[in-house]
């Protein structure tokens, strides 16, 4: 269990993140979801003591980072895979980190065999592609065999087959009933992988709630229309209630489904074209979550928003 | 396989007690030995003291003159290349803490030991422990070659001669005091290529801008200046306008232990 209170971090004059506070649950793979810059690693640093809060609180397990007594035993964190030597090979990274909490040198050959680089152990780490990289960090997570587990964009750069393997990876660490927290900038990557968001922009929340959720509350569905009589089936759905955006001969209605479009089109002898239900795609979903909050936007994006 | 240990129980009943100093220790040394780096270093310091203090020998023995022997250091002048070593033994002092922050180990380092001046500090401590055992053996094999050569002319000295174990003993000693001095240095600045510049600085400048004090101020100043007290240890007679060979050696670790403090008491209060 991950409990985050009120936390927020100035640097300077910049605040990035902004009294945030969140529980992540264990039994489940949680998404921590934001644009870039929006406050995910800083917040996952701060959980894992590296950053100092300038108010609030973190704990694992109910104890600050800086309390548990041998931390890898308790958490497992990826917030950058580049987080080791490159001159030494993969065995001993592992080997190192290992013996700084007690564990057993059979642990690290086993973790090394967990992630399918018990072929490369004795390479050097400078010679790992990204994918092998992110597996090492991995193992290196899994060292202690905790029960919290935080990565952080465990997929950016990899090939599908890398990103399946983290994504089959992080369900079965929640599977044992691991608390599994994981940030991401991609809504399509999350909706995949997590049961539960927590999405943040400028370092505050945004939302907290079941993936399912979210995704149906955010996504604005609508009702593509193609007549030759856009402004008399615009009137005849306006007086029954629904939404109607015209362009044209095609209208965009909301508040009715495909069904009810028709059934009122077919009563009143109005000939379609065209019917076909939307539903906005998830990046969209996210974009108009989180659009008040990006800091740098670009002006193609911000249409494509409007757009929709 | 299982994600979960093998040998779960005892990790479990293990995972309530604090992080031990061996354990840090064991981790420390692993760290220290699996780079390239460090071998490449300790192999470059021993071939230039030697190989230095074999062209010495031989040209002095070469172009022997008995005149040259009224106020002949021989110890210190067999042991010219520790002033090279120190280079590279200092460098692998600074590059055993900026490494880490360089690829970013550091920050996997203070999640598996978050007490970070504990961690950092049980690093400098093995890191001195190797530059100890590998400075004594760079002077008193040195020494043996060097002296071995000097004798063809009967121009050599011995271990049991006046001040000679001393200069020898403090080769080793000198080397683990400047390894010091890039530790602290390194752990302060955090980025190697200011780190190594700034130990450079602190080892070199001073002696250099002495010269741009007020003369009532030189002689006292001369003598403080880190290279210059350290190195009193390897003279065998005392130069009387210097500090002590101790007192000076003890100038030039009080350097590196001040540097170490102040360095490890921002690691607590920095972002890592």
């Amino acid at each position: 269990m991950i409990e985050v209170r009120d936390l927020s971090k100035r640097f300077g004059s910049t605040t990035a993140v902004d009294h945030l506070s969140f529980t992540v649950r264990p039994g489940a793979v949680t998404g921590f979801l934001g644009p870039n810059g929006s406050g995910k690693s800083t917040t996952m640093r701060m959980i894992m003591g590296l950053d100092h809060p300038s108010g609030g609180s973190a704990t694992v397990n109910g104890q600050p980072y800086g309390d548990i007594r041998r931390p890898l035993h308790q958490v497992g964190a990826l917030l950058d895979a580049k987080a080791m030597h490159g001159g030494r090979s993969g065995y001993h990274h592992l080997l190192c980190v290992a013996q700084s909490n007690g564990i057993s040198p059979r642990r690290v050959t086993e973790c090394l065999g967990l992630v399918g680089l018990e072929g490369v152990g004795r390479k050097r780490a400078r010679t790992f592609s990204l994918g092998m990289g992110q597996r090492l960090g991995i193992a290196t997570a899994l060292l202690g065999d905790p029960q919290v587990l935080l990565f952080d964009e465990p997929v950016n750069g990899l090939d599908p087959e890398g990103i399946l393997w983290i994504r089959t990876m992080l369900r079965r660490l929640a599977h044992e009933g691991r608390t599994v927290f994981v940030s991401s900038h991609l809504m399509s990557e999350m909706a995949l992988t997590a049961d539960h968001l927590v999405v943040i922009g400028r370092g505050r929340l945004i939302a907290d709630s079941s993936t399912a959720d979210l995704i149906a509350r955010s996504s604005q569905g609508y009702v593509h229309v193609r007549t030759p009589d856009a402004e008399g089936l615009a009137l005849l759905l306006l007086a029954a209630g629904a939404v109607v955006e015209g362009d044209g001969d095609t209208l965009r209605v909301s508040g009715f489904d495909a069904a009810a479009v028709g059934e009122l089109a077919a009563q009143h002898r109005v000939v379609l074209h065209e019917l076909s239900p939307r539903s906005a795609s998830l990046e969209e979903a996210f974009m108009e979550l989180t659009k008040d909050s990006v800091d740098f936007r670009t002006e193609v994006t911000a249409g494509k928003v409007h757009a929709a | 396989m299982s994600i979960t240990m093998a040998d779960r129980p005892s990790a479990h009943a293990r995972a309530t007690d604090t992080i031990g100093l061996a354990n840090v220790v064991h981790s420390e040394w692993t760290k220290l030995r699996t780079v390239r780096s460090t071998y490449w270093t300790a192999i470059a310091a021993v071939l230039a003291t030697i190989g230095i203090a074999i062209i010495g020998a031989t040209e002095y023995v070469h172009n022997f003159d008995p005149k040259n022997l009224e106020g002949f250091d021989a110890a210190n002048f067999i042991l010219q290349g520790l002033y090279l070593a120190q280079v590279a033994l200092g460098a692998l002092g600074v590059l055993t803490i900026t490494g880490e922050y360089a690829t970013g180990m550091i920050r996997t380092t203070l999640t598996a030991v978050p007490q970070r001046r504990f961690v950092v500090a049980v690093k400098g401590l093995v890191y001195l422990a190797a530059m100890f055992v590998i400075g004594e053996v760079i002077s008193f094999t040195t020494f043996g070659i060097g002296e071995a050569i000097l004798h063809l002319k009967h121009a050599g000295v011995s271990l049991g001669d006046p001040h000679v174990l001393r200069v020898v003993f403090g080769g080793g000693l000198y080397l683990t005091a400047v390894g010091l001095l890039g530790f602290a240095l390194g752990t302060l600045v955090r980025r190697t290529a200011g780190a190594l510049a700034s130990f450079f600085g602190v080892l070199f400048l001073p002696s250099a801008l002495i010269d741009l004090l007020p003369n009532s101020w030189r002689a006292d100043a001369i003598k403080f200046a880190p290279a210059n007290a350290g190195t009193q240890i390897l003279n065998t007679y005392r130069n009387h306008d210097m500090l002590g060979p101790w007192a000076g050696l003890g100038v030039l670790t009080l350097y590196g232990v001040v540097i170490l403090l102040g360095a490890l008491y921002l690691l607590g209060r920095r972002d890592a």
